[in-house]
């Protein structure tokens, strides 16, 4: 299976991705980061402590679990209903600029929820995506502010992001699906 | 082994159906529910577009409640309809109201009915999922649920607990919900009660049963208080309220005998002076109020996971 980015490659891009929102914020203050569940919290953490290395000072991090804001609750007759696990933003959002983090930018609606989510959950001055794998498709009109790589894919592959906090080990892979016989 | 991800029915009848994993699933659930009560704005889209109706053909406050404000937050729409001033006291039958409610095609239906085995009628004769609000004297399933959360987020755990349960056990759905949980989940589960109030046949779901509340106390994890309750009892129960309260009513000196980190619980509402002293109900072991938070946590969990169910 094609390997797409390994550990050094994602180290690097997400060290990247980091200064690219110091250099566009013009700085640390005021951002927040709120990783989506549940390879973004991984990733945010991550960008935070590259953040924190860069700007010199601690960024507020979150968990954003979206299974409630879904718009796919009773289309799940074949897959399994995901489970719903907690969401965590110890900080208001009023006035900071939240940057939201995922591992895989597809179709987009999990992006549409979670800025549901967020706006449910106060004012944010601006909201700007980290996506460490865009790989197109997109059903909505979203985008990426920061991307690790963009990847072309066809609908018939699936990418699997594996992180060490939730693999033991860092890597993306594209994988074609397998057709049912 | 993978983790369960839905219930395998699209009914919340009573604990007697549910599997431990499905106990879990309900209890991480509402885990995650409990957070939306602390938002500002304290209500997700996940049921929006659905129609939940509460049908509650016995008097409930806490329990309507709970059900209302937990489906509120999930953003269901909502009917609620009693018995008094609905065409229930026009003398139409359970199964004829539950059929013209059918012909509205609601998603969910919650029940409580002074009948046990009402939700089980409702279950075969409506394509919507139900939930047991209380049937009776037989089950009341999301209160089991509610207290089984409050016990796992005060001890960590459910099982190896020592869980006394004191009261009116004859009359109630809330023990036999509450023992079914327990034992399946692995708690020791001791049951007091006055004789008269002792239903046949309770030890054969492996519970110990004493009339004595220091014997049921003595080392308990859990003290569960059940209300006395009066209006079921058709006969000569009790000789007086205030023999009961001798008897049994639960005390700071009688919960000495408890472990020293004890927990007391009651489901509502209480009777102050009858079964519990008001010492008690306002001291630093009662969870009582942490109960009814964790009912509507609760109630969410169950109407989300039922709502998901393919209701086809």
């Amino acid at each position: 299976m094609p390997v797409v980015m390994d550990a050094d490659r994602i180290g690097r891009s997400l060290m990247r991705i980091a200064h690219e929102i110091l250099e566009r914020n013009r700085g640390i203050e005021n951002l927040a980061l709120v990783g989506i569940r549940a390879r973004g919290v991984p990733l945010a953490a991550r960008l935070a402590a590259n953040l924190q290395a860069a700007g010199g000072a601690a960024v507020p991090i979150g968990t954003l679990d979206i299974t409630l804001y879904r718009d796919d609750l009773m289309k799940h007759q074949v897959g399994p209903q995901p489970i719903l696990r907690r969401t965590d933003i110890p900080f208001s959002l009023d006035g900071k600029i939240i940057i939201l983090v995922d591992d895989v930018l597809y179709t987009g609606r999990t992006i549409r929820a979670a800025l549901d989510a967020l706006i449910d959950f106060g004012r944010p001055s601006a909201i700007q995506l980290v996506a460490l794998v865009d790989r197109g498709h997109r059903e909505l009109p979203i985008r990426a502010d920061y991307v690790g790589r963009n990847v072309p894919t066809s609908r018939q592959q699936t990418v699997q992001v594996h992180l060490a906090e939730t693999d033991g080990h860092d890597e993306v892979e594209v994988h074609d699906m397998e057709v049912a016989p | 082994m993978t983790e369960l991800t839905r219930l395998r029915s699209r009914h919340l009848l009573g604990i007697t159906d549910l599997a431990p994993d499905e106990i879990e699933l309900i209890l991480n659930t509402a885990e995650a529910m409990k957070e939306i009560g602390t938002r500002t704005i304290k209500k997700v889209p996940a049921l929006r577009g659905r129609t939940v109706v509460n049908l509650f053909f016995e008097a409930s406050t806490r329990t309507r409640l709970s059900f209302e404000l937990a489906e509120k937050r999930l953003s269901a729409d909502t009917m609620g309809i009693t018995a008094v001033g609905s065409s229930v006291s026009k003398g139409e039958t359970l199964a004829d109201t539950a059929r013209t409610l059918e012909a509205m095609s609601p998603d969910l239906i919650v029940i409580r009915h002074a009948s046990s085995g009402a939700p089980h009628l409702l279950a075969r004769i409506c394509k919507a999922g139900i939930v047991n609000a209380g049937d009776g004297s037989h089950e009341h399933p999301t209160q089991a649920l509610l207290d089984a959360l409050t016990i796992r987020e005060r001890k960590g755990r459910l099982a190896g607990l020592k869980v006394a349960i004191i009261g009116d056990l004859l009359h109630s759905r809330v023990l036999r919900s509450n023992v079914l949980l327990l034992t399946r989940m692995g708690a020791e589960v001791r049951a007091c009660g006055p004789a008269t109030l002792i239903p046949q046949g309770l030890t054969s779901f492996g519970v110990h049963v004493t009339t004595s509340i220091d014997e049921a106390v003595t080392g308990a994890d859990v003290v569960m208080m059940l209300r006395v309750q009066h209006e079921r009892m058709h006969g000569l129960f009790l000789p007086s309220v205030r023999e009961y309260f001798t008897l049994f009513g639960l005390t700071p000196k009688r919960l000495e005998r408890a472990a020293s980190d004890v927990i007391v619980m009651h489901p509502g509402p209480m009777n102050r002076g009858v079964e519990i002293d008001s010492a008690v109900a306002d001291g630093p072991w009662s969870v009582i109020l942490d109960q009814v938070a964790n009912g509507v946590a609760v109630r969410m969990a169950v109407l989300y996971l039922l709502a998901g169910e393919d209701v086809t």
